[in-house]
């Protein structure tokens, strides 16, 4: 193999599995190791630059990061040495803590531009992209309007997340951040035609607009017993505008997605008794998160698998139950799956109100077909994956709009590239070139033992967040039923981060080759060994290194002629190889990996961007609107002011 | 040198031997020698190799004398039985032990300045007796508890890391060890473990007075230029004779060798200990042209390594004075106190 070449930005990026994992790049060891450090406020400003919503998405991420994480694949007993445990450290969970224990952050986060740059910038929809993209550019001079049917800001987050997982006051707080930059919202403002809005002379548009249709089940009886049977986001909606208030008793979930648990633990707390998940696959395969199914189980939330719905049962439209074919899945040999009715009797279950949340549709009946976007045959607008432009070169789409529904973190994700896209397209640049990430790479030894981290593996395991009693927590659908991890069990966790950024960097020709750092690896990752092609490299390292996801590090040729090769997959970044290494030959490195947002740094010229030639008359002076709720910011900032 | 301990988290696909013991458990505490240190790696080497003979930990003993290499016993074979006895004493106290007890592996671990100065005695006598262990000599040519002073196998015209030259003849232990009788005999170096392991294998296999003479270099006072003990010196000069290979009883062999470039040699235990010719001349059985051979090569500044000199018909200790099959302590009052009818009989057989 060819010596690594540890300066191109992806390599040790790729070994920081949970940042590489993460669609927004979050630098989850620099935050982790400032929550372990009681910094709660600077770790919100890590998360809040990378992804703009820490306690949101500390409540509510899909948490791409945790089945990434490295401690998932170095944990394999318990420390008496029986039985096995894999689990990831609580990156999410974490995340929340930084956002509960921070203090008034409002003097970090940047002012409103001070002089506009005359470009202005329209999203549609107030969700997470759009929201997104409006933090990138506002502060840049851009004037950004976003639109949205509903009056306040947050879009699915707000409509669709119950407030048991996600209070109130953490969405207005967040979304309050983003719309004091000097951000307009149009609440209650539904575009109903992009014609009219590309009318409007927008220098560029956003569209966010998610995935706002629930999909209905044509089956019969639908339509008789219509009145008891709900539309699981649409019902959602209705229960966090408070339009919905009590469920029937007995209530059916159809639906295996995170939005059938969202509804079922709703119903629990709406005054459903008897509530059930119905679903047709198995329970492994439902689309819901593990801890989401854990968590409705918690609640004495029955899942039934491998049933398909056939029929709703009434008496002259009055609701009584839904009918069930029973199923088992077959695999053909490409992994796509049928289902085969198992030949059993059918299954009633008798109900008095059914939530349908058997997936979402993107719907856009507000964009003409006549004005250049293309759509795909899904329906789905053709959108670039790295620039978001559609076929319209100043239309830009993000989140659930462009692929179709995805989660939270990939929307912020959407909406850094939109922004990027927009700031460089605005100044003269060609979006398809896009900034390179800004990386360093620095040197944590501080002494003969002393590293500035801390490099002590703890034995922990993964600790559960404290939860509000059950009986509590049903009473009443807005208090939130997670506790967080107060700060000494934030603590203990944090530590079983194995900061995978910390990485072991190799000089080769300080190398003197004592094997000193082979003895020692906990891991068995280092090996010096002849050269060889990948395949057969892996295969005779001191350890085979099975996992062809997880590169090798292969050093220069050293004096005898062979090579230093290091597995990346399972390594500790203990640093003992470097507290073993007599010559410095290896060493730990902190590698900080941040995303280039829009701005100077992502454009080519690097400058501001000029005024246009005639600078648009200045905006009136606007009296502060009541954009969101009266209580903008936590009770306790309120007591320091 | 870390102050941190190991973590006890492991590769996945780290394996269990026989026994059911992985590698892991044979390690002992965190070592405080210098960083990159030889003896670090002939600590690693052992727990290879135990690991590997699937030997249970407490059927082992490990004793040593002082000075760093004497310290290594303690960062190797956690679960054994261990013993530092008085400077340049071992030897007396492990023959005291094997002779006690003979179900035990024995395992000696010394350095240049325990085995070739105050112990040099100790270290002639235990091998012309043939007591069954392993004696692993941490060669480093160097002082290094004392900050750097010339040991007593430190080559003469060798460098201190000050600049001063030896004057000294330096004593060769391997050299010495094929004069004093012992009946395995090799020679490696810290920083080969594809030679090192093999080698320690068979010599634990060995029934009767093993020796490794392992060349070990000083990080902090003998790796430099002027050294012969250097890792630079010792991987230019190196001069291997042979590459073991070793095939416990029970493994069959599976290697293909080609015609003529090996030699097996059957071991009392039945173990295969089969050697890849790398000189071709070089016979491992001739102990005299050994001698001569090792002396050659010395003169010419190169270090003879391999398995030196083996005799497969070893006899140990305990059949040349006859002792009892099993461990002192295992013999019960009717055994120690036969009676009067036998002490009749030995009176008689005096008169």
């Amino acid at each position: 193999m060819r010596p690594t070449d540890i300066s191109v930005p992806d390599y040790f990026h790729k070994v920081v599995d949970c940042q590489w994992a993460c669609p927004a790049h979050t630098p989850v060891p620099e935050y982790i190791r400032l929550i372990a450090a009681g910094r709660y406020s600077e770790a919100y400003m890590v998360n809040w630059v990378s992804n703009v919503f820490p306690g949101i998405l500390g409540r509510t991420c899909d948490r791409p990061c945790e089945p990434a994480c490295r401690r998932g694949r170095v944990e394999d007993e318990t420390p008496d040495g029986h039985g096995e445990r894999k689990a990831p450290v609580a990156i999410c969970r974490l995340k929340r803590v930084a956002a509960d224990y921070k203090e008034d952050i409002r003097h970090l986060l940047p002012p409103p531009a001070a002089q506009k740059n005359g470009r202005r910038i329209a999203c549609v929809g107030a969700g997470p992209a759009s929201l997104t993209v409006a933090r990138d550019l506002a502060p840049l001079g851009y004037e950004v309007v976003i639109y949205d049917g509903d009056a306040l800001a947050g879009g699915m987050m707000r409509t669709q997340i119950p407030k048991f997982r996600l209070p109130e006051e953490v969405i207005d707080e967040e979304t309050g951040y983003v719309l004091d930059l000097g951000v307009e919202l149009r609440g209650g403002q539904y575009v109903s035609s992009l014609k009219n809005l590309l009318g409007e002379g927008y220098d560029a548009i956003f569209i966010g607009s998610g995935a706002p249709r629930g999909h209905d089940l044509d089956i019969p009886g639908r339509k008789e017993a219509a009145k008891s049977i709900h539309l699981g986001i649409d019902w959602l909606a209705s229960v966090a505008f408070g339009h919905t208030t009590s469920i029937g008793k007995r209530v059916i979930v159809l639906g295996g997605g995170n939005t059938a648990m969202d509804c079922c633990r709703s119903s629990r707390r709406l005054g459903g008794e008897d509530v059930k998940v119905i679903v047709r696959s198995g329970f492994e395969q439902m689309k819901a998160s593990p801890w989401e199914k854990e968590d409705a189980m918690h609640e004495g939330i029955p899942i039934l698998n491998n049933l398909v719905p056939k029929a709703f049962t009434h008496i002259g439209g009055r609701l009584t139950g839904a009918t069930f074919e029973k199923v088992r899945a077959v695999f053909d040999e490409n992994g796509r799956r049928s289902l085969i009715p198992t030949g059993e009797p059918d299954a009633h279950f008798d109900c008095d109100e059914v939530l349908v949340a058997v997936g979402q549709d993107n719907s856009f009946p507000w964009i003409e077909r006549d004005i250049g976007i293309e759509f795909d045959k899904w329906g789905l607008p053709k959108v670039d994956e790295a620039t978001m432009q559609s076929t319209v070169p100043n239309v830009f789409v993000g989140g659930d709009a462009a692929f179709g529904p995805k989660n939270i973190i990939w929307a912020v994700a959407h909406g850094h590239q939109a922004a990027v896209s927009i700031d460089r397209m605005l100044n003269g640049e060609d979006i398809a070139q896009r900034p390179a990430p800004q990386t360093s790479l620095i040197s944590q030894k501080m002494g003969i033992h002393q590293w500035m981290y801390d490099n002590a593996i703890s034995a922990d395991r993964r600790l559960r967040v404290p939860l509000r009693d059950l009986s509590a927590a049903l009473k009443n659908i807005k208090i939130e039923v997670e506790l967080g991890f107060d700060p000494q069990l934030a603590f203990q966790e944090a530590q079983r981060c194995l900061n995978c950024d910390v990485q072991t960097v190799f000089a080769a020709k300080l190398c003197i080759e004592c094997d000193a750092c082979m003895d020692i690896c906990p891991m068995d990752s280092i090996s010096f060994t002849v050269n060889g092609d990948e395949e057969d490299l892996r295969q005779r390292l001191s350890a085979p290194a099975l996992d062809k996801s997880q590169d090798l590090y292969v050093s220069d040729s050293l004096k005898t002629g062979r090579v230093m090769v290091k597995d990346e997959d399972v390594c500790l970044h203990c640093g003992l190889c470097a507290e073993r290494c007599p010559t410095g030959a290896w060493d730990m490195q902190k590698f900080l990996f941040e995303t280039t947002y829009a701005g100077p740094a992502c454009r080519n010229a690097g400058s501001a961007p000029p005024l246009p030639e005639t600078p648009p008359p200045p905006a009136p002076e606007q009296p502060p609107k009541a954009r969101r709720k009266p209580k903008p910011v936590p009770a306790r900032d309120q007591q320091t002011a | 040198m870390t102050y941190l301990a190991k973590p006890r988290l492991h590769h996945p696909t780290l394996a269990k031997n026989r026994v059911g013991y992985t590698r892991r458990d044979y390690e002992g505490k965190i070592s405080t020698l210098c960083a990159g240190c030889g003896h670090d790696s002939i600590s690693a080497a052992i727990i290879q190799a135990c690991w590997e003979l699937d030997i249970e930990p407490h059927r082992v003993a490990k004793l040593s004398g002082i000075g760093c290499s004497s310290k290594t016993p303690d960062y190797f074979l956690g679960n054994s039985h261990g013993f530092n006895t008085v400077h340049g004493r071992m030897p007396s106290v492990l023959t005291g032990a094997n002779l006690a007890n003979r179900e035990l592996i024995y395992l000696g671990v010394s350095g240049d300045g325990d085995s070739a100065s105050i112990g040099l005695g100790q270290f002639a006598h235990v091998l012309r007796r043939g007591v069954n262990m392993t004696y692993i000599v941490e060669n480093n040519g160097v002082y290094g508890l004392t900050k750097g002073q010339f040991s007593a196998t430190a080559d003469k015209g060798s460098k201190s890391k000050r600049g001063l030259a030896n004057n000294d003849t330096p004593i060769d232990l391997a050299s010495l060890a094929l004069v004093m009788g012992a009946t395995y005999i090799g020679r490696s170096f810290s920083g080969d473990k594809a030679q090192l392991v093999p080698l320690i294998r068979g010599a634990i296999a060995h029934q009767g007075a093993a020796v490794i003479d392992v060349v070990s270099p000083c990080i902090a006072f003998n790796n430099h230029s002027g050294s012969t003990k250097s890792y630079d010196y010792v991987r230019e000069h190196n001069e291997a004779v042979n590459r073991l290979d070793f095939f416990p009883q029970r493994e069959e062999i599976t290697t293909e060798y080609g015609e003529g470039e090996v030699i097996d040699v059957r071991q009392h235990d039945g173990s295969i200990l089969r050697l890849r010719k790398l000189h071709a001349e070089y016979d491992p059985s001739d102990r005299v042209r050994a001698m001569a051979y090792v002396q050659e090569h010395a003169a010419r500044g190169e270090v003879v390594t391999g398995l030196l000199y083996v005799d497969n018909e070893a006899c140990d200790l305990h059949q040349q004075i006859n002792t009892v099959e099993h461990a002192l302590n295992t013999l019960s009052a009717a055994e120690l106190c036969p009676g009067s009818a036998v002490l009749e009989k030995i009176n008689a057989s005096l008169r």
